[in-house]
């Protein structure tokens, strides 16, 4: 992995710190041009990863990637899925069922002619290859060397216990897209010990790590005793807590762990992406 | 160690299993639900014996608490059925569809000496209880108006129908957003007593309303708006708002951040003259276990403190969950008139 990878939720109105400002980005980049635009930039700066969300625009760039081969070439996406508001908005209102009916491909309920819903039910497995092959859709033809699942469904199926479904996560990605499995979470330490008692050791984790402790669940302590001592590879992220550091501070803080493989930050001007890449390869590079 | 059951594993009861499972006081003993597609799971890959039977599931594993996120036209059979039987019992929002029904379980709740919760989890944001204190605390002196507020992407366009689809099993937009927005102005600002003006508009959804709005009078006197919209998708997700102003000043506040203008500088609390914002990162409160934002795991864990102490908090009762209930009814009759 590289070191420095560009984010994407400026892109899509989150902000952890002011529903004002997610509402000021959601109007910039009202256009799949703008976004390509910061794209364009970050890559200008030397950045050649985009680990982005599978929101239904995120469709809209692959297109522009696949149309332009040649500008491309070595930009890779790993993909985070799925867009969980996209499907909890959609359990909100149409129940579970319903959900999968609006959201996997084709007719999911012929498909499975013997049975229909009975056959998904009996094979909760088969129902998670389906969604990640309708999230990995958008992407065919792109570099997507790493496919993380988001923090909503890690956490969840770490907190449900069940641990085995991240076994058959990470056989499945690895088979069929031939990648290495990520997971994103708010709980690493909770989430690590599980994975290795499935049997996945040093996994690529991606989690929240930021000098002042913010989503950092069970502290700021267990953290960095985690980073210190366990085995695994560190992506940092939310390490400006939300906006509540200074780039410089933040950065200092992670380079006291050598561990951290990657920092994943996303911004919307060149001076701010440019100031940040550079200070991460000059701490961390 | 608290034996723990739940009843519905929708959203909101997959979330609770979520959080309660890992909890070091708790051991998630039972889960229910008719809806097998999950149960599946749960049996091929976890421990935790599953029911398609909520009375099966009590009386066999006999629970200290339980957690009830089945929908609404269920809540007053599920939560008796435990409160009869001594068990701490948190019931999702919105807590009942009659109040009669609420002031039944409020009562039974009271003579059973059970710990008692709903999940109004907008009082375990930081934000939120932040402005509360400031109010209590008088900064804005006497207030003169407020408007709350919740938008959302639930229903944007016309089409299928589930049990929110119907007026009769505690669906729309009512229920589901304004309840919050309710509940919220009621802990933090104060009492509605009367409703005016009520209009529950129908913008996509064919039997519920989909937008909610409302002139509130408190018990102080103190008027405001309520405006809920869970088909607006400017938004991403559900967005709650409150802003309250007073003759010193004025307060803007969400899950986010809060923003606070000061007519003069107010020295106890260390508030400039002018605007100060606070942000959720220095007020969040600090979770073991974190799923979809820390107000889920803090109130889950206030419920098992609460259990473990065998005391009744003051935050988010049963009896105070009627009142928004009570509020709700009288938004409808007015949006009658």
């Amino acid at each position: 992995m590289e070191k420095v990878l560009f984010g994407d939720n400026q892109f899509f109105a989150v902000n952890h710190l002011s529903d004002e400002k997610s509402r000021e980005q959601a109007i910039r980049f009202k256009d799949d041009a703008s976004i390509i635009r910061v794209l364009d930039q970050a890559i200008e700066t030397g950045i050649n990863t985009f680990m982005c969300t599978t929101h239904d625009r995120i469709g809209n760039i692959c297109n522009h990637l696949r149309a332009n081969p040649d500008k491309y070439r070595n930009f890779k996406i790993y993909p985070c899925m799925p867009y969980a508001h996209k499907y909890a908005n959609a359990v909100t209102e149409l129940g579970i069922i319903g959900t999968v009916k609006q959201y996997v491909p084709g007719n999911i309920f012929s498909t499975f002619t013997k049975g229909g819903v009975a056959y998904l039910n009996k094979d909760f497995i088969k129902l998670m290859e389906i969604f990640v092959d309708a999230e990995m859709k958008m992407f065919k033809g792109i570099d997507t060397p790493v496919i993380f699942i988001q923090n909503v469904v890690v956490d969840l199926i770490l907190g449900l216990g069940l641990n085995e479904v991240f076994k058959k996560y990470d056989a499945y990605i690895r088979k069929k897209y031939n990648a290495e499995p990520g997971y994103i979470t708010m709980n690493l330490p909770a989430l690590l010990d599980a994975l290795n008692s499935v049997g996945i050791h040093n996994p690529i984790i991606a989690s929240s790590i930021n000098k002042i402790g913010f989503r950092m669940s069970g502290g700021k302590e267990v953290y960095e005793r985690y980073l210190n001592e366990k085995t695994f590879r560190p992506i940092a992220m939310q390490v400006l807590a939300a906006g509540a550091l200074r780039p410089k501070e933040a950065i200092e803080y992670l380079a006291g762990f050598p561990k951290i493989e990657s920092v994943l930050f996303g911004a919307s001007s060149k001076a701010h992406i440019q100031e940040t890449r550079d200070l991460i390869m000059e701490y961390m590079g | 160690m608290l034996h723990a059951g739940i009843i519905g594993l929708g959203k909101m009861g997959l979330s609770h299993a979520a959080i309660l499972n890992p909890h070091p006081d708790v051991e998630l003993v039972g889960v229910c639900d008719t809806s097998s597609i999950v149960l599946e799971a749960f049996k091929k890959f976890s421990t935790i014996r599953v029911y398609d039977d909520y009375k099966k599931m009590i009386d066999t594993e006999k629970p200290d608490l339980l957690i009830v996120a089945s929908p609404t036209k269920y809540h007053y059979e599920m939560v008796s059925y435990a409160l009869d039987r001594g068990i701490h019992t948190f019931c999702e929002k919105p807590f009942s569809l009659t109040t009669r029904e609420g002031r039944d379980l409020v009562n039974k709740a009271a003579d059973k000496g059970v710990v008692n919760q709903v999940g109004f989890h907008n009082h375990f944001i930081g934000t939120f209880r932040e402005l509360k204190r400031l109010l209590k605390a008088g900064i804005l002196g006497e207030l003169v108006h407020f408007t709350g507020e919740a938008y959302g992407p639930v229903v944007v366009r016309e089409k299928g129908e589930t049990w929110r689809s119907d007026p009769k099993e505690g669906g729309g937009c009512l229920f589901d957003y304004a309840s919050h927005v309710i509940n919220l102005i009621q802990e933090i600002i104060g009492l509605p007593v009367t409703a005016s003006g009520s209009q529950l508009k129908k913008i996509y959804s064919k039997k519920v309303e989909d937008a909610v709005y409302s002139i509130l009078t408190l018990d102080s006197g103190v008027t405001g708006v309520l405006s809920a919209n869970w088909s607006d998708e400017t938004y991403r997700k559900m967005s709650t708002s409150l802003m309250v102003m007073g003759k010193k000043g004025k307060i803007i506040c969400d899950a986010t951040e809060l923003k606070i203008y000061l007519k003069e500088a107010n020295e106890r609390e260390n508030l400039e003259k002018g605007w100060t914002i606070k942000y959720i990162t220095d007020l969040a409160i600090p979770v073991n276990f974190y799923l979809r934002g820390e107000e889920y795991s803090a109130q889950i864990d206030h419920f098992i403190q609460c259990v473990l102490k065998n005391k009744q908090s003051e935050i988010n009762s049963f009896a105070q969950a009627l009142k928004t209930d009570e509020t709700i009814d009288l938004i409808i009759e007015d949006s009658k008139r």
